[in-house]
């Protein structure tokens, strides 16, 4: 069953068409990253999924509703989603507890708020007001109110953005084990390494437009994609293109007759797939 | 299956939250408390006069302060926060969430009546105290002066959250919003003796409800002989009964259909 459907999604802001034309069909239980540089049309698509932005055409259907309804309904509705939005700054008068606390008394079946406060790792902060906290504590803070209400659905946007790796690790695990639950979860992030270790599908959007979806694994051709090899012959690095890397690597061995200079053997990075299919549609 | 909580609920909920958010902030605790307060002592200590028999300018004072504590602190500090809540994205995130539009107001209006509970209490004790105001005494006084609390709460706290609309910016709020409640404050008789002013400042004032709650507590602190002092030689409880409706109308009109929960 698909949580999200979205067919023929368009949204323009005066002349400029943020938006032209997305398909998206998102599972249950499903991960799904979306991925673009700024001013793609990602935010834009998932602040329609969520309520906040109105379409100009097409049609959106997330948990079965039209996001843009309002009323009770739609209130219904928020009580079964959860949304994480990029980092809110207030002034922090209240502690982390009381504020999770709040919030938890909006949905009809919140989680337990300590269970919550120790799931993000706040548990030393609980009592500490939110000025006090860094950065990364901050945001912490923004997932637990994103997931308090046990959402079916959860809309993550740059999650681990001011974390350090540390910290970035443990959120990862924190929504691995949401996904164990069966919660859906959309993210959209600008790191890479971060869509290859949480997301089941990718969706790289460019110009308004979807360029691809696929496992990190298959995005662009990477599976099938050629390895490059590379050595250094005389004052010259060389580089060869090839489906068989063992092949050319055993041909240059016996035409050196032993250690190959400076051998490497690469296939490419998500990165530098992505920034091939961002960069080629750019010219 | 559990219901998602009530409106009504939320907003009870959200008042107490809006009142521990604000008791936190020292600074504006004091300011919006104590402000009419200082004022009172400023105004109680230059014009020693009275104004007409039995009348100190003191007791005309507090009449004005009391209407301009509910401008302050329902329209202008709404006025003037609820952009900043909206520039950081704290609204946004609210919106995100089920807890309805309504239950949001609803927290606003009950941080606006319970600050206002307490500087009237301040007022009214510090004006005993110091400078020999009366409080009144018959019951239909107080009747009057109940309901104009009542509704110029209201009225402001929904004018506040209508107007927060208009500035684009946190930022920006106070420099937009400032200007127009000290206007209005001069214009309505807060200040000086509404009937000394220019007729053209009587009449512009009279289209706002500054001027109205002004004249509503004037009949609750003054006596009745200075009915015939006013500019209509009476107190026009039931006109100043209407215009504030018909504001807390456009208010509550302009808040449900336009209000913005996002910068841009």
């Amino acid at each position: 069953m698909n949580v999200i459907e979205v067919k023929g999604l368009k949204k323009n802001y005066g002349q400029v068409h943020a938006v032209r034309g997305v398909d998206l069909a998102i599972a249950q239980g499903e991960i799904f990253a979306l991925l673009g540089p700024n001013g793609a049309g990602k935010t834009t698509t998932v602040e329609i999924l969520e309520g906040f932005r109105n379409r100009d055409a097409g049609e959106v259907s997330v948990l079965g509703f039209d996001p843009q309804a309002r009323g009770r309904a739609a209130r219904e509705w928020r009580n079964r989603i959860g949304i994480v939005l990029q980092s809110v700054a207030d002034a922090g008068d209240l502690s982390v507890v009381e504020t999770i606390k709040h919030f938890s008394g909006y949905y009809s079946h919140p989680r337990n708020v300590d269970e919550v406060i120790a799931s993000v790792g706040l548990e030393e902060k609980a009592d500490a007001l939110i000025r006090t906290l860094s950065g990364g504590q901050r945001r912490r803070l923004d997932v637990a109110l994103g997931i308090i209400g046990s959402p079916e659905l959860l809309f993550l946007d740059e999650p681990t953005t001011g974390f350090d790796p540390e910290a970035r690790r443990a959120f990862w695990a924190l929504i691995q084990n949401l996904r164990g639950t069966g919660t859906t979860i959309v993210l959209t992030t600008h790191y890479l390494d971060e869509a290859e270790a949480l997301a089941d599908r990718v969706a790289v959007i460019n110009n308004g437009e979807i360029v691809e979806i696929s496992t990190p694994a298959d995005l662009g051709g990477r599976a099938t994609s050629q390895a490059i090899v590379s050595w250094r012959q005389g004052d010259l690095i060389k580089t060869e293109s090839t489906d068989n890397p063992t092949e050319v690597v055993a041909r240059l061995h016996s035409q050196f007759g032993g250690e190959i200079p400076e051998l490497t053997v690469t296939r490419p990075s998500l990165e530098d797939i992505y920034l091939t299919m961002i960069g080629g549609i750019h010219e | 299956m559990n219901k998602i909580p009530s409106a009504l609920n939320l907003g009870l909920r959200r008042g107490r939250l809006e009142i521990i958010q604000f008791s936190r902030q020292r600074e504006s605790v004091v300011f919006t408390l104590l402000f009419p307060v200082i004022l009172l002592a400023i105004f109680g200590s230059v014009f020693k006069n009275t104004i007409a028999p039995g009348v100190t300018f003191s007791q005309y004072f507090v009449a004005g302060m009391i209407a301009s504590g509910l401008v302050n602190t329902g329209f202008q500090a709404l006025a003037i926060n609820i952009p900043m809540e909206r520039d950081v994205g704290g609204l946004k995130r609210l919106r995100g969430t089920p807890m309805p539009a309504s239950s949001y107001f609803i927290g606003k209006a009950i941080l606006v009546a319970v600050s206002m509970i307490i500087q009237i209490i301040l007022l009214f004790g510090f004006g005993l105290i110091f400078f020999g105001v009366h409080v009144p005494t018959q019951p239909s006084k107080w009747f009057t002066f109940t309901w104009l609390v009542l509704l110029g709460s209201a009225c402001a706290t929904s004018l506040g959250i209508a107007f927060s609309i208009i500035p684009k910016s946190g930022r920006g709020a106070s420099a937009v919003v400032s200007p127009i409640v000290i206007v209005l404050q001069f214009f309505s008789g807060v200040f000086f003796i509404f009937t000394q002013l220019p007729k053209w400042m009587q009449q512009f004032a009279a289209i706002f409800p500054l001027k109205w709650l002004t004249q509503g507590m004037r009949s609750v602190f003054l006596p009745d002989s200075f009915a015939s002092q006013e500019v209509a030689k009476s107190w026009e409880n039931g006109r100043t009964f209407i215009i504030l409706m018909l504001w807390l109308v456009i208010g509550v009109f302009f808040s449900v259909r336009k209000f913005k929960w996002d910068r841009d």
